[in-house]
Order: C-alpha cells, then sequence, then structure tokens
C-alpha cells in the first residue's frame, strides 16, 4: 500500500464530493467492500434463526457495506464522518438510517441494544490525530466504550482494519481489551501481502467457543514450513524488539565502582574520557 | 431517519446523564413503505422505550399507539394489527428535515435529508 488516505487528509475532508463518487462508481472498490462486508457478517456469527438483527455500520460511507447488511436480510445504522460520503448513500437509497457522526466522539447510542456491529476499513483513522485537540488514545477509548456499552450481551464486533504497523494493531487491540471486549485478530491469506485482511474479532459478554479460520490460498502455503501458527488463522501480535533489560538501581546509584569501570570501557574504545580525580562519582549534596 | 434509530440515540455531550429522549422537531416527515416482518418486531420489542417511541411518533404526527407498553401477550398474540402499527411507526416513517433536541442541555442537532448530524464541538466532547 503505497498512499495511505489517512496520511493525506482527515477522513471528513479526505472524501469529498469528487472523491466519495470516485469512491462508490469504482467497481474493483465497490467489489471488494462487498467482499470484506460479506466476511465479517460471516464472523460476526449471527444466530441462523431468520430473524433480522440491528446491526450498526461504523464508518459506512456510501453504504456499500450496508447493501451487503440489507441483502442478508437485517436493519443497520450506519456512522460516517463524511456527509459527502453520506450524501451519496442517500442518493443511491440505502435501506439503513444515517448518522453523521465521530466515532472517536463516542457513539450516542443507549445501552444494550444493537445486537452487533462491523466497521470496514475505517478504525485505523482513530489512529490518527487530526486536530489539535485530538488524542487518538482517548478517541480509541471513547469509541470501543460507547461500543462495548450499546452491545447487546453476547453480541460480536468485527473490524476490518488496514494497520500501518504492528505498533498500530498493538494499541487498537489493547484499547478494546482494555473496554471489556474478549477477542481476537483473524487474518484471511496471511502468505499473500495483497489479498491479506486482517479482522478484528471482539465479542461483548461471553467469552467465545471459536473463532473462525482465516481464508487460505489453495496450494499456495504448502512451501511454507514455519506456517503451524498461523494454521489457524490466529496471529499473535508482538514486536521484533526484546523488552530492554531493566537496569538495576538501587537508592544510592550505582556507585563510584560503576562509573569507574564505565569510564575505563569507554577508554579502551579510544573516546575523549576525562581523567578519575577525587571528585569522580562523588555523591551531590543533599540540597540537590 | 426512521423512528427506530430515533430509540436508540441518546445526546453524547460530555455531562451529560440523561440524553434520552432527543425530542423532535419535525419539519418535513415522509412514509416510505417497507415489509412487514413479524419476526424482527418481536425481537426489537424488548429493547424498544415505549414512552419515548410514543411520544416520538406523536410529534412526527402519528398518534396511533397505545399510551402504555402494551403486554407481550399481544406481541405473541396472531393479531397482528398491533403488531402493523409498530411496524408503521417503528420503520415507515422517516424525519427528512427537522431538528433532534437534547433534553438536557437543550442543544439542537440539525437533520437534514434524513441525516441528523451528532457531530460534536470540540467543548462537548
Amino acid at each position: 500500500m503505497s498512499s495511505r488516505p489517512e496520511f493525506l487528509a482527515p477522513p471528513e475532508i479526505f472524501y469529498d464530493d469528487s472523491e466519495a463518487r470516485k469512491y462508490t462508481s469504482s467497481s474493483r472498490i465497490v467489489e471488494i467492500q462487498a467482499r470484506l462486508s460479506e466476511r465479517a457478517l460471516e464472523l460476526l456469527a449471527l444466530p441462523e434463526d431468520d430473524v433480522p438483527r440491528f446491526l450498526l455500520d461504523i464508518g459506512c460511507g456510501s453504504g456499500l457495506s450496508g447493501e451487503t447488511i440489507s441483502e442478508n436480510g437485517h436493519q443497520w445504522i450506519g456512522l460516517d464522518i463524511s456527509a459527502s460520503m453520506l450524501n451519496v448513500a442517500v442518493e443511491r437509497e440505502v435501506e439503513g438510517d444515517l448518522l453523521l457522526g465521530d466515532m472517536g466522539q463516542g457513539l450516542g447510542i443507549r445501552p444494550g441494544v444493537i445486537d452487533g456491529a462491523i466497521s470496514i476499513s475505517a478504525v485505523q483513522w482513530l489512529c490518527n490525530a487530526d486536530k489539535s485537540s485530538h488524542e487518538p488514545r482517548l478517541r480509541l477509548k471513547a469509541f470501543f466504550g460507547s461500543l462495548y456499552r450499546c452491545l447487546s450481551r453476547g453480541a460480536r464486533a468485527v473490524f476490518q482494519v488496514y494497520p500501518e504497523s504492528i505498533a498500530q494493531r498493538e494499541l487498537i487491540l489493547r484499547h478494546a481489551l482494555q473496554a471489556g471486549f474478549g477477542g481476537g485478530l483473524v487474518v484471511d491469506y496471511p502468505h499473500s501481502t495483497k489479498k491479506r485482511k486482517e479482522f478484528l474479532v471482539l465479542t461483548c459478554g461471553s467469552v467465545p467457543t471459536s473463532i473462525n479460520d482465516g481464508h487460505k490460498e489453495s496450494g499456495s502455503d504448502d512451501d511454507d514450513d514455519d506456517s503451524e501458527d498461523e494454521e489457524n488463522g490466529m496471529v499473535c501480535v508482538s514486536d521484533r524488539n526484546r523488552p530492554r533489560k531493566k537496569q538495576r538501581t538501587n537508592k544510592k546509584g550505582k556507585g563510584r565502582e560503576w562509573v569507574l569501570r564505565k569510564k575505563e570501557q569507554s577508554r579502551r574504545k579510544g573516546n575523549d574520557v576525562p581523567a578519575d580525580s577525587k571528585y569522580t562519582a562523588r555523591k551531590r549534596k543533599s540540597r540537590f | 431517519m426512521r423512528l427506530i434509530t430515533h430509540n436508540m440515540l441518546s445526546c453524547n455531550i460530555k455531562g451529560v446523564t440523561n440524553g434520552f429522549p432527543l425530542k423532535i422537531e419535525a419539519e418535513k416527515v415522509i412514509e416510505k413503505e417497507v415489509d412487514f416482518n413479524p419476526d424482527f418486531l418481536k425481537h426489537m420489542f424488548a429493547k424498544i422505550e415505549w414512552k419515548a417511541l410514543v411520544e416520538a411518533a406523536r410529534a412526527m404526527g402519528y398518534g396511533e399507539l397505545p399510551e402504555d407498553s402494551p403486554d407481550v401477550a399481544v406481541i405473541e398474540s396472531a393479531d397482528e394489527t398491533f403488531l402493523k402499527k409498530l411496524h408503521h411507526a417503528l420503520l415507515e416513517i422517516h424525519l427528512e428535515e427537522g431538528a433532534l433536541v437534547c433534553p438536557e442541555t437543550g442543544r439542537k442537532f440539525p437533520v437534514n435529508k434524513g441525516i441528523p448530524n451528532m457531530l460534536l464541538h470540540e467543548d462537548e466532547v
């Protein structure tokens, strides 16, 4: 992904009239969105009793994902921050209700009424600070906190995300867990850079018995030996850097001996080090 | 915006403890026909705040809902007249133009083309 829209402008400005129209008239985007929302609905694992559910579509845009929800017979509310995108949605006569709102300000929805939430490529926008008043941590906290409240017990929320880095993915996941959600990450096509899609599957209340497997490309991952742990589609989030050793310090500080040793080491490397004297590593007076 | 959504919406301004229900100031109301699905209505009935719905429906000019929340027995019974009314109130009446007013602060959220603008100002977050 060479150019990420998140880097260009805030969502309500990036998705202006022309961009909104472009987005919805591109058959490629329409197809991808439909596929992603189909998959998100599948991961939502709604009970199969033919009763329509009341779902929330966060970052619904022009209602492409909402259309998939309608096709599956459910009712939905869509939330988006871009008025232009919502106007396109109105023109396309989507069946759900639309709200103009900012997910980072929290969702103004009564507790326990929503049966499930999906969000296609939207949550990563929360990690950007587009205004001076924006603090990504607070916005993530407000978003996940209010989402947790408005979902009914046992409901799921599925977010398709494009995190920019491991740190960002971890940030999103951590805030979701802090808000009280359980769940994890489902990765579709983990071996393909282009087709790879990540879904954050969160559950509210009860712990899920199983999270569906990620889709695999048939026959393409045979040559990969280290795919054991990705076999079930779950990937643990981890950083490549080891945590730094905790420095051993006590109340007295590290002491003169330690300073002298370090100076000697530095000298051996050829650095310019001041000579040792009786003042080296002496304690400061108490007024400091 | 349909009344089912209005029934779920509450005011999100910081410090507001009781931002529900939002008062409706209707300027233009339209009706769209939607397929009748009793299963969905039964499923949603438990979640609906009845008083707010009756009031909202009145504000939109639909006064046929009973004042008191009906029994579960009425919902489950084979008689669909009540469900038909509920269906009409929840899913078929749309608030096209107007405003939603927070009951505590009096802040207005304008509704244009059926889309309520719930964006908050920076000092309200």
